[in-house]
């Protein structure tokens, strides 16, 4: 059990800055996820975490204990990788107890022949055994230790490279996009049994990936990252509903949020796309932002009016409770999506003009170079309410 | 109908000539050593008869091969190429793999002018450092033994080459997840990149084991004495001395020289198959 805090890590290779100044902060038993795009440094930080790249400036301390130049093996870590990395030509078995061999028995121990006439060495291999199997059939996959892993699925294969990192009990837990080469429904099933792991190991969990259902459905917190930054590090659903910057905004939520660009016209007051929605903003009047609106904090209005959007309906998905409706708006390139529940929006068809308004309290409001306008209620909502809670 | 079956003979006529032409450079191939074994268990007055016959009127194998045995060492030649075969192999295993390691996966000042230098030597044939390698010999008063016939051949820019290349296509996760797992980087050469490359590794011994145990051209210059002598020097000496134009022992010998190699290659070949088979599911 560990906390870990990365200072200021920079690395670049060669002229390409890879990670700039990340500083990150990750309490005990935490569940932190590394998000972002490919590409963007994530795994190349986690691997800095793990010892196997040399970061160029920062430093890395794992429970207090600073680990720059410390090799990987004595970080007392284990990673879990998106190839499985496990070793082909040695039995299930074989892989998970490895770690346990390499600590336990002593380079002249593990001779092949020699080793077992050595005192002690018939003793600690049969206890490793035990482990082996005791960590194998808490993963479900006890009756494959004597396969090869080219003999097993996708998934069995992510479990056996799972057993391995946990059969030493490592503090801290590192996983690199571990669920990127799975089908989808074994990713969904994999994700629930990782989340469960965490939660009955109760250890330090850092777990790369880019896909932002993993991230927001198995994180105590989520760490955006794109281009070598953190972004925002938060819980995932303020990272949803209050991110701090537009990219954050962008790269999270599926659909993609609505940005529109917007004038303010007095206070209280926004043109947009040709409408006008009363919402407060510390901005003065002529300053051009950008509104960011969730496609589900739009709803079906019945006529045009203020803080009513119109536009002409341009293609209509159905998904079954819910629809979204692609609206084309006058001015505007990009069709506004709107998330409407199917049966408060019967008979949507193309080329129909539609209204749909915006909830004041949901729009989020970005300057030009995207940094993130909070308004007084915001501020309201994630400063004071917190405090009004715990006091209450 | 009709094209279907135009299409059915020029299938057929192709096969046809494939298997000619396969037959044929198979043919060529195979004569010689045929021809071999035929004239190694003929008669001396036989072996230079006019007519030409592949089995012989008189089976003469017998004397033939006991000849090649008995008058000339035949068994302590071929001794020797185990021997010097199996060192050779063994300490070029043992000297590349770490160093193909270094040069496929270790980031270090200089590692691409080493591989540079590795190529240059894979260009460079062994006979045109026969000259130094013979001084450097003489200097360290090691010709005429069995280091003068190991030693110049154990490090292998060839050897180094194709384990570096194979070792390159095994992803460095492995090698992360090795280290992780408290292997120490000789260890990882070891347990994970040799075991995981025994394809290219079987594919080398075969390479190295006939190179050297069909040189003739080294041990002519690094060793005098009868009793050090690989089997190709053996049967040369053999030639000259003993037999001299008597060709059917000497077709014996030379069929007993080819004999463990081609047993071992059949078996090797087998084996080597089945690992690349076994390689080839992605792991």
């Amino acid at each position: 059990m560990a906390s870990v805090l990365i200072e200021s890590i920079t690395k670049a290779y060669g002229l390409t800055p890879v990670l700039r100044s990340v500083s990150l902060s990750i309490a005990d038993g935490e569940f932190l996820t590394l998000l972002g795009p490919s590409g963007c440094g994530k795994s190349t930080l986690l691997r800095i975490l793990a010892g196997l790249e040399v970061q160029d400036a920062g430093s890395v301390s794992i429970g207090e204990r600073v680990v720059d130049g410390v090799r990987p093996k004595r970080r007392d870590i284990a990673m879990v990788f998106q190839s499985y990395a496990l070793y082909p030509h040695m039995s299930v078995a074989s892989n998970i107890a490895l770690p346990l061999r390499m600590r336990r028995l002593s380079a002249l121990q593990r001779l092949p022949l020699l080793g077992r006439l050595l005192p002690r060495t018939t003793q600690i291999a049969a206890d490793i055994g035990v482990e082996v199997s005791r960590t194998a059939k808490s993963l479900g996959i006890g009756q494959l230790l004597s396969r090869k892993p080219g003999q097993l699925s996708g998934g069995q294969r992510q479990r056996v490279a799972v057993g391995r990192a946990m059969v030493r009990h490592p503090a801290v837990f590192l996983m690199d996009e571990p669920l990127s080469n799975l089908d989808a429904k074994l990713r969904v099933q994999l994700r629930a049994e990782i989340k469960e792991l965490h939660q009955r190991l109760g250890v330090t969990f850092i777990y790369v990936t880019h896909d932002q259902a993993e991230a927001m459905t198995l994180s105590d917190r989520v760490a955006v990252m794109l281009d070598g930054e953190l972004l925002q590090v938060a819980p995932p659903q303020s990272i949803y509903s209050d991110p701090d910057n537009r990219r954050v905004a962008e790269f999270i939520g599926s659909p993609k949020i609505n940005l529109l660009d917007g004038v303010m016209r007095e206070r209280g007051l926004i043109d947009v796309a040709g409408s006008t929605l009363p919402i407060e903003a510390d901005a003065l009047a002529g300053t051009p932002l950008s509104l960011g609106i969730r496609p589900e904090a739009l709803y079906l209005a019945e006529h045009a009016g203020q803080g009513v959007l119109t536009g002409s309906v341009r293609m209509v998905e159905h998904m079954g409770s819910d629809l979204f409706v692609h609206l084309d708006l006058a001015g505007i390139d990009q069709p506004l999506i709107a998330r409407l529940l199917a049966e408060r929006a019967p008979h949507i068809a193309p080329g129909q003009t539609l209204h749909v308004g915006a909830r004041p309290d949901r729009i989020l409001l970005f300057t030009r170079d995207g940094r993130r306008l909070r308004r007084e209620a915001d501020a309201v909502r994630r400063y004071v309410a917190p405090l009004r809670e715990a006091a209450g | 109908m009709s094209a279907a079956t135009s299409v059915n003979r020029l299938s057929l006529l192709a096969g046809i000539l494939r298997h000619v032409v396969l037959l044929v450079t198979g043919a060529l191939i195979l004569v010689p050593f045929l021809w071999m074994i035929s004239l190694s268990i003929k008669a001396p007055g036989e072996i230079f008869h006019a007519s030409f016959s592949f089995w012989p009127v008189q089976f003469y194998g017998i004397e033939n091969y006991k000849k090649a045995l008995t008058e000339t060492p035949l068994l302590r030649y071929m001794g020797n190429g185990l021997m010097v075969c199996g060192l050779i192999l063994a300490l070029q295993i043992l000297l590349c793999a770490p160093c193909a390691y270094a040069l496929a996966k270790l980031r270090f000042f200089g590692r691409d002018l080493i591989f540079g230098l590795v190529l240059a030597g894979l260009i460079l044939p062994h006979q045109v450092l026969s000259l130094p390698l013979f001084i450097f010999g003489y200097k360290l008063a090691i010709l005429n033994t069995y280091s003068a016939l190991i030693l110049p051949y154990v490090v292998s820019p060839f050897g180094i080459f194709l384990l570096r290349q194979f070792f390159k296509t095994i992803p460095d996760d492995v090698v992360h997840a090795a280290r992780l797992d408290g292997l120490s980087e000789f260890a990882i050469v070891w347990k994970v990149m040799v075991p995981m490359a025994l394809p290219a590794l079987i594919a080398f011994a075969i390479f190295s084991v006939v190179g050297h145990w069909n040189d003739l051209f080294w041990p002519l210059i690094a060793v005098r004495d009868l009793s050090l002598m690989p089997p190709p020097l053996g049967i040369l000496v053999f030639k000259n001395e003993e037999a001299g134009s008597d060709y059917g022992p000497l077709m014996a010998a030379s069929t007993l020289v080819v004999l463990p190699l081609t047993i071992a290659f059949l078996a090797a070949q087998r084996w080597f198959v089945e690992g690349l088979t076994g390689g080839a599911v992605k792991q």
